[in-house]
Parts: structure tokens; C-alpha cells; sequence
């Protein structure tokens, strides 16, 4: 007879430990599927992957970077997520801060002072990001429409939009594609700050992991919305306005989101393109539930997420194998991950038929 | 002017998949199992099928001598095993360990699309043959087989007849899916179990059987949509992310024909309409214009979703138990 029963909490040291454990046994698998796929030996195969993340200080700072990016989008669905709001428009809202931020780079880069541009860059993004998210959480407020299927659907419009701009702005005709913007006047492009052009968006993103997690942890409206998500009746009960958190909330996860669009654009890419939010919207989700929506803990699932895709990545070239090699590894870690959740909140309880049979 | 007699067959080639990917979507939400892993799913019953058909049309000296039962049957097991696995991998997750059913999803996906991609581009390395691309032209001919009077009968032919035989079976699944829902005592329960798991718990209703089996067959439902793209769509040409994100129209479609399989037969169509309305309609040089009538699908989708939350009819609504795991000692 097999019992399941809810587990008083874990102590934080133990389930982090678990995790790490899990982690490490999953990284395992991972090695002997590749070592079977590709013929090497697994030891060999960690080796490859720790070259393709930290092989040359260049890579050490793109892989920041993008971690940074990945961190960024992930923080912005955080607060969404402690109201149990799934917003599954990260990708969607990427976008649209992009596209903004792309706009102003190409109608404006001539006529506004460098500083100022940036200025309008980002008010544009944000507003932008923020209006996208703002959209399903006004319906979710007022008629309860299902938010996870509306930001889904979201994302789409926002990838057709871009496409749509993306041949308005086409440079030069034909191609398909915008190239890079204001190549010769580097205008509303993001400033290099110490020689590094990856410094900026790490220090930018590091500042909003800080700022994120004293918004949820310490303030008013971070308690508010963890409220609403734990019960909107108890929420309604103590004079919490749910409508306007639920939007209040989304306005704020959108804006975050719109934030890594124009970091994404002014920053890193130098141009727009249906794929530059390249499915941070999506994996974002599953960092910060990894991370049990902690803002400091989603460093760690962020850069072990960007760890895996990179070191794949370079297992594929090195093997003259498909780059989706990564995706495979990265779901397979994911399914030991979320199993794991199970045995952390449940324990499992063998009984013998007797007991079994005392016990009722 | 118009071509209607050409747009209605590439309409319906378009949106049988969306067919398949809605119908086995709507099953498996009917038990309350929101499974965002469909675009990965189908992405894993194409490339299954593709993996089986290659390795059987390289053991054949000639692929012309190819036997057809076997043609068909061995893509169609492949593929059927491998999106059923990935429906187990899902319900094991979700049903047998409770987690969270949107990141398990979308973990799904990731897996799936990495997965087709993957094999799509590596088949012919690890099998070690020299051909540039895998193109299953006889395989492929054996699934777009029309009836044999089809091409002699005009108009009327090329609307409903041009179709190889997977279009029907995902009309019959369709309808059939639709019956069972509505009309059997299993259908009946199932709806129980979405709606309110606590409650079917009490009738005796076994949740976690119901789930697995709902899940699991909408799944293969599901991955036979990705088999039909690849094998008679693209005739039998696999190439990466050629499948895009029809999967995620297909869930949309489960929304926009609100939960009924036998809906889904003319809003499949419909979708698939709109996903190719771009080339019928005469924009001239503005190729801008294009890209958002490609927004069409999702818009509708939108104003869908939030008629049916406004007008807040209990027919019309997601089940109720909707994306949430089930906990008996949780009540």
C-alpha cells in the first residue's frame, strides 16, 4: 500500500539540496545521452561543454550577458507569477518593447540629441511592454477571460507586428531584414561603459534583481499582490482592491518585459527581428518557477539554463551535429527538475497490509 | 479575382493539422490537463514517423518497390509511439507527481521542437548516409493517394476528394471525438473530471485513469497531425522548423471553437484559411500588408476568448478544474 501525504515545510538548506543533487544527476544523463549520440566519452563531453561557456573571456561575457537578458525577462514575469497569474506573454511583451525601441531609434536617431533619445527609448519601451501585458490582465480584472490562453495568443500578434515593421523599415530593400540601425551615427544605441559592451546590461540587470526582490519581499504593493495570489477572497476581505493589482501588477511585469526589449535592441542586437526575443519569453517562465519565483535564486536557474544551451551549442559544432542538441538537454533536465518539486512538498509513505489496515 | 476552387483545397491541407492538434488538445482538456506541450508533441509525431519511413526506405535496395501496408504502417506506429511517450512523460509529471502543468508544458515543447530539430538535422549524419536532405518521396506517395475517379470529377473532386487519407481520418476522429464526448457515459465522466475531480472522485470515478488515458490519446492525436504535415503537406520533405508554430494555433483553435471537437472541423479549415489568406489576396508590392493578415488567426482568437468570458455562459466556459493537478487529501 502506497500512501501520499503533504510535508510539514522543508528547511530551505535541505531542498536546495535536493535540487542540487537532482541537477547534478540530471547533468549526468544528460552526459551518457550525449556520449551514446556522438561516440565520445562522457568525461570528454563535460569538457566540451564547459569550453563552449568559458572557453575565452569573450565568452565568459556573452554568456553573462545573455544571462543577464534571460534574468531580466524572468524577473519581469516574477510578480505576475506570485499573484498566480501565468503570463505566458514574456515573448510577446519582449517584443513590443523592442519594436519600440526600434521605432524611436529609426524615426527619431536624426533628430534628438543622443542622451535624450535614450530617454524616449525607454519611456517608448516601457509604455509599450506595459500596455501588452496590460491588455489580458484589464480583461482577466473585469471578466475573469483565461490569461494564460490570452497572453499566449499575444505573442503572436506582437511576432506579426514586428514582422510587419520589420519590412516597412527593411534596409536595404529586399532584404527581408533591418540590418543593423544607425550603423554609422551608433544613435540611441546603449553606451559602452569601462570598454566592455556586455558591462552595462549586467550591471543594469543586477540592479533590477536587487530591485526586484525588495519590491516583493518588502513592499506594500509586493505583499498586495501575494495576497491576491494566495487567496483573492482573503485579498477582497482585507480591503485589497484584486482589479487593480491584477493590472497594476501586469502594467509592471510588462514594463520589466519591455525593459529587456530595449536591452535587447539598444544594447546588444542593434536591430529588430520577429525572433529577437529568440524564446526568453518561454524558457523565462520556467526560470522563475525553477527558482520558486525568488529573485535571487533565478541568477542561479538563469545561468544554469544559459549553461546548458551554450555548452550544447558547442557539442554541436564540435560534432557536426543539429544546434537544437541543446533543447534536448535542457528539456531533459527540466522533467528531472519538475519531478523533483513532487518529493520536496509530498513524501511518500510505504505501508505493510496490516498497518495499512490498523491505521483506519 | 479569387481562385475559390484553389484556396478551399490549400485552405483544408492547411488546416488539417490544426484539426488533428485541436481535437487531441480539447480531449486532453477536457480532464483538466492544460497541455502546452502540443506544439512538441507534434513536432515529435513527425519526426518519429520521418525516422521510421527513412529507416525502412533505406533498407530497401529500390524505394520504388516499397510494399504500402508497410509504407504507411510503419510511419504510423512510429509516430504513434513516440507522441505517446511524450503524453506518458506529461501525465507522469503531472498526474503522478502534481506539477506545475504550464512549465511542464512548455518544458515539453522545448524538448519536442528541439527533438524534431534535432533528428531533422542530424539523421543523415548518425545514420551515416550521403544524401543532402531526407526527402521520403515514396512514403510520401503512398499517404497522398487520392481515389482514383477523384481527378476525373472537376470541381467537386478537387474540393473533397484531393485529399490523402489521413485528412479523413482527422474528420472522423473529429466527429468521433465529439460523439464520445457528448453522448457516452465515458465522455460523460470525463467532463466530470475536468470540471470537478473532487466530485467525480466521490462517484468513484478513477481521476488519475481518466487523465492518463485522455491525455495520452490526445497526444497521439495530436503527433498524427505532425506525421500528416511532413508526409503528405510537405510531401515528405522534413526540413526544421518548417512546422512553425502551428501548434500553437492548434490550441488556439481549442479555444475558438470552445471546447467542441466537431466545430473544429470547419474552424480548422477556417484557420488554415486564414494562414494562407496572404497569398490569395492581391496586395501588389506591398509585401508589409502580408504579415498582418498573418495576425488574422490570433485576433480572432482574442475577441473569442473575451466574448466567451464576457457573455459567461456555462456551456461556453474552459473546464473548470482547468490547468490545475488534483490532490484528494488537498480539499
Amino acid at each position: 500500500m502506497i500512501h501520499v501525504a503533504k510535508r510539514k515545510e522543508m528547511p530551505l538548506a535541505q531542498s536546495l539540496g535536493i535540487r542540487v543533487g537532482v541537477i547534478a544527476l540530471a547533468l549526468v544523463v544528460c552526459g551518457v545521452i550525449t556520449a551514446f549520440v556522438t561516440g565520445l566519452n562522457p568525461i570528454d563531453v563535460y569538457g566540451t561543454m564547459f569550453q563552449g561557456s568559458f572557453g575565452s573571456p569573450r565568452k565568459v561575457w556573452i554568456l553573462l550577458q545573455e544571462v543577464a537578458l534571460l534574468l531580466c525577462v524572468s524577473l519581469a514575469l516574477t510578480p505576475a507569477f506570485r499573484m498566480k497569474f501565468w503570463n505566458l506573454g514574456g515573448e510577446g511583451q519582449v517584443l513590443a518593447g523592442g519594436l519600440a525601441s526600434a521605432a524611436c531609434m529609426i524615426l527619431l536617431g536624426d533628430s534628438l540629441p543622443g542622451a535624450v533619445l535614450i530617454l524616449v527609448m525607454l519611456v517608448a519601451s516601457l509604455a509599450a511592454g506595459a500596455l501588452w501585458a496590460a491588455i489580458p490582465a484589464f480583461f482577466k480584472a473585469v471578466f475573469n477571460t483565461n490569461e494564460t490562453l490570452f497572453t499566449l495568443m499575444m505573442n503572436y500578434v506582437a511576432t506579426q507586428l514586428v514582422a510587419y515593421f520589420v519590412i516597412v523599415w527593411e534596409n536595404p530593400k529586399g532584404s527581408g531584414t533591418i540590418g543593423v540601425i544607425n550603423q554609422s551615427s551608433e544613435a540611441g544605441w546603449l553606451p559602452v561603459i569601462g570598454g566592455n559592451k556586455y558591462l552595462l546590461i549586467v550591471i543594469l540587470v543586477a540592479l533590477l534583481t536587487a530591485g526586484m526582490y525588495v519590491y516583493l519581499n518588502y513592499s506594500k504593493q509586493g505583499y498586495e499582490l501575494s495576497v491576491v495570489g494566495e487567496s483573492p477572497s482573503t485579498a477582497r476581505y482585507v480591503g485589497i482592491k484584486v482589479d487593480k493589482v491584477i493590472v497594476r501588477t501586469l502594467i509592471i511585469s510588462g514594463a520589466v518585459c519591455g525593459f529587456a526589449g530595449m536591452l535587447l535592441v539598444g544594447g546588444s542586437a542593434h536591430t529588430l527581428s520577429t525572433s529577437i526575443a529568440a524564446g526568453r519569453g518561454f524558457t523565462a517562465v520556467m526560470v522563475a518557477w525553477l527558482a520558486k519565483f525568488n529573485p535571487a535564486i533565478m541568477v542561479g536557474s538563469s545561468f544554469l539554463l544559459e549553461f546548458m544551451g551554450y555548452g550544447a551549442g558547442e557539442i554541436a559544432t564540435t560534432y557536426g551535429l543539429n544546434a537544437s542538441f541543446g533543447d534536448i538537454l535542457t528539456g531533459i533536465i527540466l522533467f528531472f527538475i519538475i519531478g523533483t518539486e513532487f518529493f520536496i512538498t509530498y513524501r511518500v509513505v510505504f505501508q505493510k497490509k496490516e498497518e495499512a489496515a490498523s491505521n483506519v | 479575382m479569387f481562385d475559390l476552387i484553389a484556396f478551399i483545397p490549400r485552405a483544408v491541407a492547411q488546416g488539417i493539422p490544426l484539426l488533428f492538434g485541436s481535437t487531441g488538445e480539447i480531449i486532453t482538456e477536457k480532464s483538466g490537463n492544460l497541455n502546452l506541450g502540443i506544439p512538441g508533441v507534434m513536432y515529435v509525431g513527425g519526426i518519429c514517423g520521418v525516422i521510421g519511413s527513412f529507416l525502412y526506405e533505406r533498407s530497401l535496395a529500390d524505394t520504388s518497390q516499397i510494399n504500402p501496408a508497410l509504407g504507411i504502417l510503419i510511419p504510423l506506429l512510429c509516430c504513434i509511439l513516440g507522441s505517446l511517450l511524450m503524453g506518458l512523460i506529461y501525465c507522469f509529471l503531472t498526474v503522478t507527481l502534481r506539477a506545475n502543468q504550464n512549465v511542464t508544458g512548455l518544458a515539453m515543447t522545448t524538448f519536442g521542437v528541439g527533438f524534431g530539430n534535432f533528428f531533422g538535422g542530424s539523421l543523415m549524419k548518425l545514420t551515416g548516409a550521403d544524401i543532402p536532405s531526407i526527402s521520403l518521396t515514396a512514403t510520401s506517395g503512398l499517404f497522398r493517394t487520392t481515389l482514383p475517379f477523384a481527378g476525373s470529377t472537376g470541381w467537386f473532386g478537387q474540393i473533397f476528394l484531393s485529399y490523402g487519407f489521413l485528412a479523413y481520418v482527422a474528420i472522423i476522429i473529429a466527429l468521433g471525438a465529439s460523439f464520445v464526448l457528448n453522448r457516452t457515459r465515458v465522455g460523460l465522466q470525463l467532463r466530470a473530471v475536468g470540471e470537478d475531480p473532487a466530485t467525480a472522485d466521490a462517484a468513484g470515478i478513477s481521476i488519475t485513469r481518466y487523465k492518463y488515458v485522455a491525455t495520452c490519446v490526445g497526444c497521439v492525436i495530436a503527433g498524427l497531425g505532425g506525421l500528416y504535415f511532413v508526409m503528405d503537406y510537405a510531401n515528405g520533405v522534413w526540413s526544421n522548423d518548417a512546422f512553425g508554430d502551428r501548434g500553437w494555433l492548434a490550441i488556439a483553435l481549442v479555444i475558438f471553437t470552445v471546447w467542441r471537437p466537431s466545430t473544429s472541423i470547419p474552424a480548422s479549415i477556417l484557420f488554415g484559411g486564414l494562414y494562407i489568406l496572404h497569398l490569395f489576396i492581391p496586395t501588389g508590392t506591398d509585401l508589409a500588408v502580408k504579415e498582418l493578415y498573418k495576425m488574422l488567426p490570433y485576433v480572432v482568437t482574442i475577441v473569442v476568448l473575451v466574448l466567451t468570458s464576457m457573455r459567461n455562459k456555462r456551456e461556453n466556459q474552459p473546464p473548470e478544474s482547468l490547468g490545475l493537478p488534483y490532490f484528494r487529501e488537498d480539499r
